[in-house]
């Protein structure tokens, strides 16, 4: 059986000035993977995942979503990507940040509605039910009038993935959604995105919470230096590593395990 | 040294000083009015990707920043007549010296307030599919308000003062009014006070104003 991978990349690099951080990248995802993304400080996992919704713009390479290639041929042989092109991508690929980033100006309900009104034109009635109803498949329909600064770091986060959720995207990336969590606020965010898993939807996790990426995934890898350095199946790669590099790295990780 | 105060000649003539206040008033209001729709621009431009338009709005903003109020007031009066054969008079001549002026500190005050706003903020609107103008206007401007009464206000008490230099091109509006009633009562300090209270007066209940603005737009936090 084949399908069209619903997202396909191709060589992507991505350099800041003289500093390469993406050397190469390929990376075929099918409908209703789960792909963690793995490695250590500075291995370019996180401008990975913002590469594929175009918080940056890569440097060189393709990327096709549901077998499309987006951008365009520019004058100098680059590839260029209209503006308008890229808010249709961002509208299918959802993406849930480190930090949250919920608008403090807005309740959590109203921060679940405002793309739905603002940028897929949804009456504010039907929106308003679609955010309560994502509201309480996160467990916060009690908090829906709270403005974020009255709410813990873990319900900031299961808010943003409520209103990432509420877009219908085809694609969810979780950037490191619990790195900036107290240890006791971790698990009720990921046991919502477990629970996610448990929908069939296709994600991509950059994460350093190995443990929840091996029951998580469908597909782990492990970059290191802008490359893909190890990628397989979660008891492949995070039980049965055959790099060097990426021995270290879960021992590294597993130091203090008990 | 005992001075006699006597402020009842000054007050006989208040009906002259409430004149000058209301014109204080007149060209501040035009002036903030004019000078924030010339500063709206100029904060775009300056946020423009493109040089070009960029460019031009530095300049404008350098050279307000570099000059003293009352070269303006002059340029505009005399130099405008001359050169361009528009013949202004002095209301319209401060009123123009004035919101071009504040309009480029407008400006910054604008633009300040916009590039405070975090980044995590553009990219959360971005990453949710909204385009530059939607994330401005609907995540990056209500918050950036707020951030932008405090130096708003303190820009537009300057201007008020700035008003006074309107005087010198014989506009009717408080300080030359005070000038007026001082050559017919030969009370200096009574009216020279008298002056400076009005300006206060009308200060701190604007000051009064934008507090409570200021409370209704950053009551989120």
């Amino acid at each position: 059986m084949t399908t069209t991978p619903l997202l396909e990349v191709e060589g992507l690099h991505k350099a800041f000035g003289p500093h390469e951080v993406l050397r190469g990248i390929d990376l075929a995802v099918m409908p209703g993977e789960r792909v963690a993304i793995i490695g250590g400080s500075g291995s370019g996992k996180s401008t990975l995942l913002r590469c594929l919704n175009f918080m940056e713009v890569p440097t060189a390479g393709r990327i096709a979503l549901d077998g499309r290639t987006l951008g365009r041929r520019g004058r100098d042989g680059g590839t260029v990507y209209p503006e308008s092109e890229l808010c249709g991508v961002r509208r299918r690929v959802g993406m849930v940040f480190q930090q949250f980033n919920l608008f403090p100006h807005r309740t959590a309900i109203e921060n679940v509605m405002e793309a739905l009104v603002t940028v897929k034109g949804t009456p504010r009635a039907e929106a308003r039910a679609r955010a309560e109803a994502e509201l309480g498949k996160v467990g916060l329909s009690e908090k829906r009038d709270a403005y974020p600064s009255r709410l813990s770091g873990g319900q900031q986060q299961r808010v943003a993935i409520a209103r990432a959720l509420a877009m219908d995207p085809e694609i969810l990336l979780f950037d490191e959604p619990t790195s900036s969590l107290d240890p006791e606020l971790v698990g009720e965010v990921l046991r919502v995105i477990r629970g996610l898993a448990g929908e069939g939807r296709t994600m991509l996790l950059v994460t350093h919470e190995l443990g929840f990426a091996y029951h998580f995934a469908t597909k782990v890898v492990f970059l290191a230096d802008g490359r893909f350095y190890e990628v397989g199946t979660p008891d492949e790669v995070l039980k049965h590593p055959r790099g060097e590099r990426t021995r270290s790295f879960l021992a590294r990780h597993s130091e203090f395990a008990f | 040294m005992t001075y006699a105060w006597d402020f009842m000649p000054v007050l006989r003539h208040l009906d002259m000083l409430a004149l000058g206040l209301v014109n204080t008033v007149k060209i501040a209001a035009a002036s903030i009015v004019l000078g924030v729709a010339i500063g709206l621009v100029l904060a775009l431009m300056r946020l423009s990707p493109s040089r070009l338009a960029r460019a031009p709005a530095t300049a404008f903003i350098e050279f307000y920043r570099n000059t003293p109020p009352i070269v303006h007031f002059f340029w505009f009066f005399y130099a405008l007549p001359v050169l361009a054969d528009i013949s202004l008079d002095p209301l319209a001549a401060a009123i123009l010296a004035l919101s071009t002026q504040s309009g480029a500190f407008y400006a910054e005050v604008f633009r300040g307030g916009i590039v405070s706003i975090e980044k995590g903020q553009w990219e959360g609107a971005r990453a949710l599919g909204m385009s530059r103008a939607q994330l401005m206007r609907r995540v990056v401007l209500p918050q950036a308000i707020g951030r932008m009464v405090p130096p708003f206000v303190e820009r537009s008490f300057e201007l008020t003062k700035t008003t006074a230099l309107a005087s010198t091109l014989a506009y009717g509006e408080l300080l030359y009014q005070a000038m007026q009633v001082n050559s017919q009562t030969f009370r200096p300090l009574e009216v020279y006070t008298v002056v400076a209270l009005l300006y206060l007066v009308l200060l701190i209940t604007a000051s009064a104003l934008a507090r409570l603005a200021e409370q209704r737009l950053t009551a989120y936090r």
